[in-house]
């Protein structure tokens, strides 16, 4: 190996002018990546990660120019190099995968013909471009490479054009991969895929990356080095074992406090979190980049600009107090406050929602596409059932059906408070419309931008309470108080507001009518850690309060089971496993469970054994034979029950007390298996 | 439960500003915008003070001064009736800038109101609408036009307005629709549902605000539309009451005398059509630019 590094930053400094004024992106980053070495790049939205990545490749928006540092590629500085040189470079030697597959793959141009126009690119005739890009393609073990070459695009599912897009960049055989978040996106067990084959190219091609992810679980799967990025420096850098194991940067521990390890409980834990947000792009700073947030601030940290420290090989942090970064005081306190335990303890066990034999199917160019089918659960007072599955099991649909926004079909049944409700809403009493609400993912789409903050929850309150005029707006100004946005805010749009800010606009929203269920449809997955450790002690303080129940829907399983006393797993829009909290982790698990569990890249860095998978999703309209995760599932073979799982479908049974499955396979024998 | 509520951020009143502003500057920047708006100011300056600065009455005849070329007494000259074409220029304003601008906006709330519709609801009530629709507007306006003129025989500038708003109701319906269909699907239309909002405050208190600018837009690019269409059909020698001063009559009336080379009466009130029509056009240019729609 040689000593020159693949890519080294020397204080990097770049610039974006907006509105005619400069505002420093990246403040002087410096780091390098070893030939065949995997680096990460952490932070929240906004302090660099992907500027530094595009830098990387000297690809700046037009607004964006190096102010100053230099880009050394195996030596060589790309900043003093011209526009054809660096246009060479990335044709042969610098590749990028982007966060969204489908976007970066031209959607008029047919798979093979796209991939072999990489290998067009470098003067190969196109037949025998042709026979390159089938190589390429095979190399990222896609299964059947001829009829994926003659597909489009749209035609491929996330996981698949991701492959693509990666057989694309590696075509050149680069000496550099940058990878921005490249699955993001993608459902757990697809991203564990590609995660894999990543891993497996560079073992064989020695290819240097440069990675970057707001996913810190995935960033310690994939990465030798890590370095922190916060407001556009490089705040701590080290081996991934260092980082994670020790970090010494104020951020970085705050980084790791923020985030729902397994073990966490909303009934014992509350998380910690991150005061504060980033700084504004182009803020400016005397001292520290970090002082507004951080924990350990002292008087020099506001003049001083403090030097990377080392710490150990090749771990330094660029703090003062870095030894105490540790043991920095909680932003909140660790423990839970119980506001009306003994109220809640009168509650529980009290069915408040019960679905029975919820279904629904779409027609779709003339198919019926049974998207939720026969779905019991029920969910009780002050109770949070957490709801899991890929994209595509119907968590949404669901959802949707529970509220009334969808219809669903005859023989379905929603009894809240013991009283059967109608499928649409326009059936149903105003008092139950309130009674259920929902906080939606994005609160982007979900707060009307034209309307002002209090017009937004004095809207609600007066169609869900029935209040009028001053006595609404008062309520409303009550509500967003209790969630902490700040009285100044109240007259602005939401476009005005930070994610997170808006994201408790949309909360006092739905608890306007002081609702007996809120669903939660993946409200904190669009917002940074820190700001979704606080949105989910928000949920769960409203709770404690009001004994409202939730049902929680993420793909995210860390937050899933913090917040869930119960979970339900979904898959093809069946229940396939239901239970306790502790028990659907803890396991035995159904063997789709168990995959999906097993696919998430753990932050605590133990190591689990994949349990693959295979093939995709079927299509709802045309489900497998039998149980319907027949073909892919792990556990089928062997298990001598295999002729009923290809012929009859499994009911849903309880296999231990409170724990429901869908599955063939004696629980007991499942157990034995998970546990070798 | 100290989580204060610094933990969020808001955008400083100084950056709320200045994108305010950005957006103002924009359109301050944007030549098209300027130059239209500078004519047609003028015109809507014309069209309320016209009568006060008109030298002499529009229908005054002085047979002593007839097809006079321009001059200091006669600043457009005269025509075959001895009548100061300024002042007919001037007069003929008001009319087809209140006509125009009625007929545009009776057909923008018309269309805005089906499209809304249509988007929102969708399903066999769009398919239907827009079949419906979209034969309306297979049919040139001139001719729906003249055809209803002629059948409602109607020499009236109501009736003008009330047809050409009818024609061009299709046309914004279709823009309107296609912007609703994805407003449609945002969750904020889910969260009014929920709140159990009546269809109209959805429509008109939810959506609507937030599809105004391919509106504004579409409502310019109308209005220049229905300048010519008015034009037009009163040079025609319809849609209007008979002896009012309007350009298009005004046209009609003296293009016979190009050929004698009597040019005047002809090329001032063609100069008022273009001017106006072309300033709207380049205000909705403007706006499309800044608006980005």
């Amino acid at each position: 190996m040689s000593t020159i590094p693949s890519l080294e930053l020397r204080n990097l400094q770049v610039q974006y002018t907006v509105r005619g004024i400069e505002k420093d992106v990246l403040r002087g980053v410096s780091f390098s990546i070893a030939p065949g070495e995997a680096y990460g790049l952490v932070g929240e939205s906004g302090c660099g990660k992907s500027t530094a990545a595009f830098a990387a490749m000297r690809y700046l928006p037009r607004n964006g120019k190096i102010s100053g540092g230099q880009i050394l590629f195996e030596g060589n500085d790309m900043t003093a190099m011209s526009a054809d040189e660096v246009s060479n470079l990335r044709k042969s030697a610098i590749s990028m995968v982007y966060q969204n597959p489908i976007a970066a793959l031209n959607p008029t141009v047919r798979i093979g013909k796209q991939v072999a126009e990489v290998f067009e690119l470098s003067g190969e005739s196109e037949s025998v471009a042709m026979k390159h890009a089938y190589e390429a393609l095979a190399r990222v073990q896609i299964a059947d490479v001829e009829s994926v070459m003659r597909r489009y695009p749209h035609q491929l599912s996330g996981g698949m054009a991701q492959r693509v897009v990666i057989a694309m960049a590696l075509a050149t055989n680069p000496r550099l991969l940058v990878m921005d978040e490249p699955t993001t996106g993608l459902d757990a067990t697809v991203e564990a895929e590609v995660l894999e084959l990543v891993r497996q190219l560079r073992r064989e091609t020695g290819t240097a990356v440069l990675f970057i992810s707001h996913n810190l679980g995935v960033i310690r799967h994939m990465c030798d080095r890590v370095g922190v990025l916060y407001a556009g420096s490089l705040v701590e850098e080290g081996s991934t074992e260092e980082i994670f194991n020790n970090p010494s940067h104020p951020y970085t521990v705050g980084l790791l406090r923020c985030i729902p390890r397994g073990g966490l409980h909303k009934n014992t834990d509350r998380l910690d979190t991150i005061l504060g947000t980033p700084p504004a792009l182009g803020a400016k700073f005397d001292g520290c980049v970090y002082v507004d947030r951080c924990a350990l601030v002292e008087e020099r940290c506001r003049t001083t600009k403090p030097e990377a420290v080392s710490i150990g090989t090749g771990h330094a942090a660029s703090c003062f107090n870095y030894a105490q970064a540790q043991s920095m005081p909680r932003a909140v306190d660790a423990v839970q406050v119980n506001v009306s335990q003994d109220q809640n303890r009168k509650t529980t066990g009290t069915r408040l929602l019960n679905i029975d034999h919820l279904s629904k199917a779409f027609t779709q160019e003339g198919r019926t596409v049974q998207v939720v089918n026969d779905v019991s659960l029920s969910v009780g007072v002050g109770e949070t059932l957490g709801l899991v599955g890929e994209s595509g099991a119907g968590k949404t649909t669901i959802a949707k059906l529970i509220l009334g926004l969808t219809g669903s079909d005859s023989g379905s049944q929603v009894v809240l408070d013991g009283k059967n409700l109608a499928a649409t809403l326009r059936k149903r009493d105003i008092s139950d419309v309130g009674a259920m609400q929902i906080v939606f993912q994005n609160p982007d789409q979900a707060l009307n931008r034209r309307h002002s903050v209090t017009r937004i929850v004095s809207r609600a309150v007066q169609k869900l309470r029935g209040l009028n005029g001053t006595e609404s707006d008062d309520r409303a100004h009550e509500l967003l108080s209790g969630m902490r946005v700040e009285a100044s805010l109240h007259s602005a749009r939401p476009t005005q507001l930070s994610g997170g800010l808006k994201q408790r606009v949309a909360i006092s929203r739905a608890f306007a009518g002081s609702p007996q269920l809120v669903v939660c449809d993946e409200p904190t997955s669009a917002l940074d850690v820190s700001v979704q450790a606080t949105i989910l002690n928000l949920l769960v303080d409203l709770q404690k309060q009001d004994g409202t129940s939730f049902i929680f829907i993420s793909h995210d399983l860390g937050v899933v089971r913090y917040i869930s006393d119960k979970i339900a797993v979904l898959y093809l829009g069946r229940v396939v496993e239901f239970g306790d909290s502790n028990q659907v982790f803890g396991g035995p698990h159904h063997p789709y469970t168990e995959a999906l569990l097993s696919s998430v890249p753990n932050i605590d860095g133990t190591v689990r054994k994949r349990i693959p998978l295979t093939g995709s999703v079927p299509s709802p309209s045309n489900p497998p034979n039998g149980c319907v995760l027949n073909p892919r599932c792990p556990r089928m073979a062997g298990s001598g029950v295999e002729g009923l799982c290809t012929t009859v479908e499994p009911e849903l049974k309880e296999v231990e007390p409170g724990h429901f499955m869908r599955c063939h396979i004696p629980l007991d024998q499942l157990r034995v298996t998970q546990q070798k | 439960m100290n989580t204060s509520s610094s933990a969020v951020r808001t955008k400083s009143n100084a950056e709320r500003k200045a994108i305010r502003a950005e957006r103002f500057q924009l359109l301050r920047r944007n030549k098209a915008f300027l130059v239209g708006a500078f004519i047609l100011s003028f015109w809507l300056l014309i069209a309320v003070f016209g009568s006060m600065i008109a030298p002499y009455p529009y229908d005054a005849m002085d047979f002593m001064a007839v097809s006079k070329k321009p001059s200091g007494t006669y600043w457009f000259g005269t025509n075959k009736l001895g009548q100061d074409v300024f002042s007919r220029v001037l007069a003929g304003t008001q009319l087809i800038v209140w006509m125009s601008f009625l007929a545009t906006a009776l057909g923008t709330i018309v269309g805005g109101t089906l499209g809304l519709a249509a988007g929102y609801f969708k399903g066999w009530f769009d398919i239907i609408l827009m079949r419906i629709l979209e034969a309306i507007s297979a049919i040139p306006v001139l001719i729906v036009a003249l055809l209803a003129i002629a059948a409602l025989d109607g020499q009236s500038s109501g009736i003008t307005v009330g047809v050409i708003g009818f024609v061009f109701a299709p046309n914004i319906a279709r823009t309107v629709r296609a912007a609703v269909l994805s407003e449609a699907e945002l969750e904020y239309v889910a969260a009014a549902r929920l709140r159990a909002e009546r269809t109209p405050h959805i429509l008109f208190k939810e959506i609507l605000p937030n599809v105004l600018p391919p509106i504004i837009v579409e409502f310019t690019v109308r209005l220049g539309y229905a300048i010519f269409a008015i034009a037009t059909l009163s040079f025609l020698g319809a849609g209007v009451e008979a002896g009012s001063p309007n350009w298009g009559s005004q046209i009609s009336e003296n293009w016979a005398y190009i050929f004698s080379n009597i040019w005047w009466p002809t090329l001032f009130p063609a100069i008022a059509i273009a001017s106006l029509a072309v300033s709207v056009n380049l205000i909705s240019d403007g706006l499309l630019e800044v608006f980005e729609v």
